[in-house]
């Protein structure tokens, strides 16, 4: 189906999201919306599918003007949306969720639509099982259910919101060949994304906005420097940060064994240097996320030590940890990382050292929490709830909580959700406290962020952790087969003398 | 005892049990749809003074429970309009409106205080009647006992066999992802909010005129029972077939309290009435172990085949609400 935007504009109170957008889209492609946090994508495609409706402007499919009034509206129309965080229901099954708005008949019958749902998904080498709940799928599997789900209604637009962010490397590499199949049926397929490369790779022509305008059209091959700038406004020179590791030991693991079910980590022995950055690779559940957890008191180790400062906190709580200079930012945000309710001001009030008094200061929170508005580029005002931040705007503000005081930051997925920019910035401030002595542990998925801003990289396999990996003398590669599981042989050839060394 | 006087007593518990089962499932279906109508205690009161009054002035005990239908359908439209249209809080407008009517039964039930009324009698089923066991167990109850266990298919099948009752729990669950499924989510909450009402509604005649006959204002004994039927909801997982069993359990138990109050007269009476609560909080707990920590290291020492078999046996013990209830809906 061939998409046309004429003259669309939206505004949201002040800000203008959308600038007189004028651009068709071809069937049979997959294009891209390229832009930065806040450019105005996620608005133009909701609009799409008929999520808001435009202030003015119309949207053309196949040459005729439609008025799109409600998601169920756009479907009829063939245009599906798969939203950034999937809107399915996580405690039905995957044939439930698959069923649930297909009109027509009043009971359900599983057996004939399981057929058809198996059908479907051998397309696209998808295998989800149908009786599974959903609530034990990863991100990746619910988006192809999703895709799924949208293809048996009829869709021939298929519009992805960021979808490569939180799904694994693997579920990246079905999700594009899933896509080609359905670029090659004649379906047209529009891709919303900040990442680069990802656009790079995946699309035939991409569309770029900036501050709610489309600023240009790009057809592949691409140049990436050009969307870089177009992106941007300007050029944006990724330079690999020095070093600003010194000798004095922050932080120590000795002999640690944690079991969370099904990982068990064991015998991690581990030093930190102040002012290091350590990056913490693998593919989601590898035990990563539980060995930052224990480095921060929430998830107590069976046996073994961590020492912070010099001082064995091992058993002690999260508080304890926060005491003797540790933080630690989760990567649900909402849940964990934030208050949702509170408003920028309030959250500064409440983890803020100062003015602790039984009343509050509003006029210094509220000053403070200017400044670091300004200082964390955050968009948004200090009565803004957090819970209404874009998302990349919440972890600027998540990460503008963490105190100057602290020592030791565990990060999970510090960037995750942020423009090339604005993680390029965020590393920026990190780095800053790195100077000033401050350590930092961070997973990521990322394994160029990996590669780029640590000092030295612990590989993690379903609970085995590798020796530390001295950033620059492993490449992108050697870190992927290692992921993937592969080259660990000669990890645990090493393992005996690493054990000798640590321990002397 | 001899057995006839214990098919006697079990007989009798699926009639006393009734009410709550029609109150709890009409709970279940609003709670489903995400709307918690806490008004329930005194609507039942509410609807058990207007059904008999209105069953004696018209000597008609159809109209008794119409009218109980419609003050249960009335009430709850306020809970709903309140909560989806003015969204406001839920909890706050149930406890106030269920206070209200409770207070509002009392006073104007005044005049009805002590009336003789109509009794619904049973109706015995042909041929099913002499079934042995069954038949008198299930089979001469009363017309509404029969509709209350008609109801507990009905609504299971409709919750999980057709395609609306699968978007009813999508509502309850994630009303934007239903939205986006072309739900008209206000609307099915409202449908289902006086739906659920209107059962409730039912309990309380079904009480006046039948279980425990005749309106004696604050001694007729039904205050608590809203709460109780609340309780059962949750208990049951929200699940009609479990909550039906919830109904039973409990009317099962006070009919046990009483029966032994005679023989075991060592225990005061007082305990034994209210054993049925604990006892209730103690299914709950054995119904939920599934979720501890311990249990998943438990099963993680079993040999996979069993493990897996264990596992799903314990997930459809699992009762997690409805993730969307008492919070409001917004398109953006």
């Amino acid at each position: 189906m061939k998409i046309g935007f004429n003259q669309i504009n939206k505004h949201f109170g002040e800000v203008h999201a959308n600038v007189d957008i004028n651009f068709n889209i071809q069937s049979g492609m997959i294009y891209g919306i390229l832009g930065e946090n806040g450019a105005g994508k996620s608005t133009l495609m909701k609009i799409l599918s008929g999520f808001i409706q435009p202030d003015s402007g119309e949207i053309v499919l196949d040459g005729r003007v439609v008025e799109i009034e409600s998601p169920a509206d756009a479907i009829k129309f063939g245009i599906g949306m798969l939203h950034q965080d999937p809107l399915d229901f996580p405690p039905m099954q995957v044939i439930d969720n698959f069923i649930a708005g297909q009109e027509g008949g009043l009971l359900l019958k599983h057996k004939g639509i399981i057929r058809e749902f198996k059908a479907l998904q051998e397309q696209f080498g998808f295998t989800l099982d149908p009786e599974a709940y959903v609530d034990t799928l990863t991100v990746g599997e619910r988006q192809q259910l999703e895709i799924l789900r949208l293809l048996w209604l009829g869709a021939r637009v298929l519009i992805l919101d960021e979808p490569t962010t939180g799904i694994s490397v693997q579920q990246k590499e079905k999700l594009f060949a899933a896509l080609r199949v359905l670029a090659q049926q004649e379906k047209t397929v529009v891709f919303v994304s900040h990442k680069l490369e990802d656009v790079e790779v995946l699309c035939d022509k991409v569309a770029v906005l900036r501050n709610g305008c489309l600023v240009g059209e790009v057809e592949s091959p691409f140049d990436t420097d050009q969307l870089v700038e177009l992106m941007f406004g300007k050029l944006i020179i990724l330079k690999d940060p020095e070093s600003v590791s010194g000798d004095e030991i922050v932080f120590e693991l000795q002999n640690l064994y944690i079991e969370q079910y099904p990982i068990t980590i064991e015998n991690v022995n581990f030093r930190l240097h102040a002012g290091e950055v350590i990056g913490l690779a693998g593919m989601e559940g590898s035990g990563q996320d539980v060995l930052l957890r224990a480095c921060a008191g929430l998830q107590r180790p069976v046996s073994g030590r961590v020492i912070v400062n010099g001082e064995d906190l091992t058993g002690k709580n999260y508080h304890e940890f926060i005491r003797k200079g540790v933080g630690f930012l989760p990567a649900s945000r909402l849940e964990e990382g934030l208050v949702p309710g509170l408003t920028l001001a309030e959250h500064f009030t409440v983890t803020s050292d100062e003015k602790q008094k039984l009343f509050i200061d509003k006029t210094y929170f509220r000053s403070l929490s200017e400044q670091m508005i300004d200082e964390y580029r955050i968009i948004g005002r200090p009565d803004t709830p957090v819970e209404s931040l874009s998302g990349g705007n919440q972890q600027r503000a998540a990460l503008s909580l963490l105190k100057d005081s602290l020592s030791i930051i565990l990060l999970e997925h510090p960037t995750r959700g942020l423009d090339m920019e604005s993680s390029i910035y965020m590393w920026d401030k990190l780095r800053e406290r790195c100077k000033r002595g401050t350590s930092i542990f961070f997973i990521s998925a990322d394994l160029d962020e990996v590669l780029r801003y640590s000092d030295r990289i612990l590989v993690f396999f379903s609970g085995r952790v590798s020796k530390p990996q001295d950033s620059a003398a492993i490449d992108l590669d050697q870190l992927g087969l290692m992921i993937g599981g592969k080259g660990w042989e000669q990890e645990i050839a090493n393992e005996e003398t690493y054990e000798a060394i640590s321990n002397a | 005892m001899t057995g006839d006087v214990i098919l006697l007593g079990l007989a009798g518990v699926i009639a006393s049990g009734a009410p709550i089962v029609l109150a709890a499932i009409g709970e279940t279906l609003t709670e489903r749809a995400g709307v918690i109508n806490l008004s329930l205690n005194g609507l039942i009161i509410l609807s058990a003074m207007a059904g008999f009054w209105v069953a004696i002035e018209t000597d008609s005990i159809l109209l008794g429970y119409l009218a109980g239908a419609l003050v249960g359908a009335l009430v709850s439209a306020i809970v709903a309009f309140s909560s989806i249209t003015l969204k406001q809080s839920q909890v706050a407008v149930g406890f106030i409106l269920t206070i209200t009517c409770r207070d509002l039964a009392y006073l104007l039930g005044n005049p009805i205080m002590g009336r003789q009324g109509p009794i619904m009698l049973s109706t015995p089923i042909p041929l099913l009647r002499d079934i042995p066991i069954l038949g008198p167990l299930l089979f001469q109850q009363s017309l509404m006992t029969y509709f209350s266990i008609i109801l507990i298919f009905v609504t299971w099948f409709w919750i999980s066999k057709t395609k609306p009752g699968l978007m009813l729990q999508g509502i309850g669950e994630k009303p934007a992802a239903a939205f986006v499924r072309g739900a008209n989510v206000s609307m099915m909450r409202y449908l289902y909010t006086i739906l659920g009402g209107a059962l409730v509604g039912l309990a309380g005649p079904l009480y006046t005129l039948s279980v425990k006959p005749g309106w004696k204002g604050t001694i007729t004994g039904l205050d608590g029972i809203g709460w109780i039927a609340l309780a059962i909801t949750i208990f049951g997982g929200w699940n009609p077939i479990r909550v039906a069993f919830g109904a039973y359990l409990f009317a099962f138990l006070q009919w046990l309290g009483l029966v032994l109050q005679s023989s075991w007269t060592f225990i005061p009476s007082q305990v034994l009435q209210v054993a049925p609560f604990p006892l209730m909080i103690l299914t709950l707990l054995l119904v939920n172990l599934g979720n501890t920590e311990w249990m998943e290291r438990l099963l993680a020492t079993l040999p996979d085949g069993v493990r897996n078999r264990v596992k799903k046996l314990i997930r459809s013990l699992r009762s997690q609400p409805p993730a969307a209830l008492g919070t409001p809906f917004e398109r953006q």
